[in-house]
């Protein structure tokens, strides 16, 4: 498999993300690597093949954000907005991830080894975000659709204002937000944590996490209803 | 015997201002329903507008051109700071973001056939592209909303321009809200979310929270289309001249300000007359900062926010955006609040249907509940076809056209043979008020308030 190296220190952003939107989009290199990222911001966004791309250090903001059909592997971690969007693929921050993470993802797979911040992901519409560490408050506020899987604790409001998307914990959840709460574990639910555990490559009792879904009395304009609109 | 004629004062008729009829009618609805009202349209105050200013037409001192011979330029440019691919119109008159789901494919592709025969953009809205709308546009502006609802990068790329929507003139601050009734399948598809429900639409952007983030958003929706199509920020008017800095400074290419007589499909009456400020203030904060920072010309100004007229085209332009972005005023020309409606080759009139939902024709503002008798806002598959895209295009086109004729004319008269050459020294205000806002003359005077005499 041919592998081309970008070095951020001589080259710029903007030639390596031209490079991945059109050579490598054409085929004429099925991976890169990415070596003093130095926290640079949108690396390796926007992204439409499926090639192999690997940042060895720290990125900023938005890496990989947009990502459709690439594999993106951060030997570090990331910042805001990390995976933001997504369509398809997957985003594997080693690190921790800050806040944002997997924001409004549409699809694929958003793995963070470490912990994530506050609001990960927020408007989820799609995809599958799975957390080996701690997410921060907020999370999965207005999470429309998909799944996340929470292998340490969250933070206050965990799945504010859901709507279909599906969240599992393991560890301690400080509060729920509103209109989420706790519901039974399935067979097909502890299936489906496995299977996303053994795609993100992180060792846990799927058993041992509890599911999160909407209540749905938000769905419908009602004054008398104890929620704020 | 005499008698003398009894004076009766009137007093059980009078009506008081504090507690008029409308505030008590609020009052008495909000004790029913424990409810605030939401409704569509614009604000229903009277506010300080472009009527309240007026041109000086060329006489001695100004050459004016021959209205119907000599040539004036509409052609406009924007995004010319960093993007490869500039929009260029014919006109400087734009179509404002719209949602679909709001408004019906109908209507979205009506808007795109004529902006493309008039030769200039339309805008997407909160809900994503429909490839409707995008066949029919040649030029799309593609808008990047706090919901991210059905925001994609297929359709940032298939896009000529993107707008980050930060806030819109009826309600900086606010979220929006897309009630269940015209939620349809397909809505609810491009939205990721169940059929029929109400859609809340968050009021901040979930992935970046003040203006160094937006640069690094900026830069990101750069980098995925390659630098080459403008970036625009649209910001409801509030603190105008600082958001409209904070804007620049984040890197956009194109400032949209929409004041506080924009329109909505939904929102709450409390937001749409009480937030915001009029675009006529707007419009001169806007250029203040502009002047401020030296980027006049370089970063383009989109002023939007009850343009109706080609004067209103023309005063905007003179106190100096660089091109006017029209929503509510495009919906009225399509049929919105009309009598009747074209459909089957005949004309059908529409009283029984505003009846039947507590309006009536001129005073409707039901877009929430997507039972628009002329078919405009509405998913409803019947009324839908109440408005087609060949007659909807028919009459935006001739009112993009009249719009363009009324504001090439203005131009002529104060001897300017661009329209993107008209002044402020073009321009007096007829009240205090307005003087005061726009930072314009008293009519017949110097004075500009605040500036001394």
């Amino acid at each position: 498999m041919e592998r081309l190296t970008f070095d951020l220190a001589t080259t710029s952003l903007r030639e390596l993300n031209t490079f991945l939107h059109t050579d490598a989009k054409e085929g004429k290199v099925e991976a890169v690597t990415v070596v003093n990222p130095d926290g640079a911001h949108n690396i390796a966004v926007g992204l439409d093949c499926p090639i192999s791309v690997e940042v060895v250090g720290h990125a900023g903001y938005y890496a990989g954000g947009m990502n459709k059909s690439a594999t993106i592997t951060i030997d570090g971690s990331a910042g805001t907005g990390v995976g933001e969007n997504m369509m398809s693929g997957k985003v594997h921050v080693k690190g921790f991830a800050s806040n944002g993470a997997g924001a409004s993802a549409q699809g694929g797979l958003l793995v963070i080894e470490g912990d994530a911040g506050l609001r990960c992901g927020i408007s989820l519409k799609g995809g599958n975000i799975v957390v080996g560490g701690s997410v921060g408050s907020f999370s999965a506020f207005m999470a429309q659709a998909g799944t996340m899987v929470i292998c340490g604790d969250a933070g206050d409001a965990l799945g504010d204002s859901l709507y279909e998307a599906v969240l599992y914990v393991k560890g301690s959840v400080k509060s729920l937000g509103a209109d989420a709460q706790y519901e039974p574990m399935t067979d097909a639910d502890i299936a489906t944590v496995a299977g996303l555990l053994d795609k993100a490559g992180l060792d846990h009792d799927p058993k041992a996490f509890k599911r999160i879904a909407s209540q749905r009395s938000l769905y419908h304009w009602n004054a008398d209803a104890n929620q704020e609109y | 015997m005499e008698t003398k004629p009894v004076h009766f004062k009137n007093v059980s008729r009078e009506e008081s201002h504090g507690y008029d009829r409308k505030t008590l009618d609020y009052i008495r609805n909000a004790a029913a329903h424990g409810l605030y009202e939401i409704r569509g349209m614009g604000a229903k105050r009277k506010l300080p507008n472009f009527d309240d200013l007026v041109f000086l037409g060329a006489s001695m001192s100004r050459y004016p051109l021959e209205g119907y011979r000599e040539k004036c330029v509409t052609k406009t440019l924007l995004g010319t700071r960093f993007a490869k691919k500039p929009i260029e119109l014919d006109i400087p008159i734009t179509i404002a973001g719209m949602s679909f789901g709001s408004l019906s494919a109908n209507v979205k592709e009506a808007l795109g056939r004529a902006a493309t025969e008039m030769g200039t953009s339309t805008t997407t809205g909160d809900g994503g592209m429909t490839p409707e709308e995008r066949q029919s546009s040649k030029t799309l502006i593609y808008q990047c909303l706090p919901s991210r609802y059905g925001f994609n990068p297929d359709d940032v790329r298939r896009a000529d321009a993107i707008e980050v929507v930060i806030g819109q003139g009826a309600k900086p601050g606010g979220g929006g809200m897309l009630l269940g009734q015209k939620v349809s399948p397909r809505v609810a598809k491009m939205r990721t979310l169940p059929e029929g429900i109400d859609q809340r639409s968050a009021c901040r952007h979930p992935d970046w929270t003040g203006p160094d983030d937006l640069a690094i958003k900026i830069q990101e929706l750069r980098e995925i289309t390659d630098w080459e199509k403008p970036i625009y920020v649209k910001v409801g008017a509030t603190r105008t001249f600082h958001d409209v800095k904070l804007a620049v400074h984040s890197g956009a290419d194109v400032i949209v300000v929409d004041g506080m007589q924009g329109g909505t499909a939904a929102t709450q009456t409390c937001f749409i007359e009480h937030i915001g400020i009029p675009t006529l203030a707007a419009v001169r904060q806007a250029v203040n900062a502009l002047e401020d920072l030296d980027m006049i010309g370089k970063v383009q100004l989109v002023v939007s926010g009850g343009i109706r007229t080609g004067a209103d085209v023309a005063k905007a332009l003179a106190m100096g955006a660089d091109a006017v972005a029209i929503g509510q005023g495009v919906l009225v020309a399509l049929g919105c609040n009309g009598e009747t409606y074209y459909q089957n080759g005949a004309l059908h009139a529409a009283e029984a249907d505003y009846t039947a939902i507590g309006a009536a024709p001129g005073f409707c503002h039901h877009c929430h509940t997507g039972k628009c008798p002329v078919g405009i806002t509405t998913q409803d598959a019947i009324l839908e076809q109440r408005l087609s895209p060949e007659v909807g295009a028919k009459h935006l086109r001739n009112y993009l056209k009249t719009l363009n004729m009324e504001l090439t004319t203005i131009a002529r008269a104060c001897g300017k043979q661009n329209v993107h050459h008209l002044e402020r020294e073009d321009l007096v205000a007829l009240t205090i008020e307005a003087a005061a806002m726009a930072g314009l003359p008293l009519a017949g005077t110097n004075w500009i308030p605040g500036q001394g005499f």
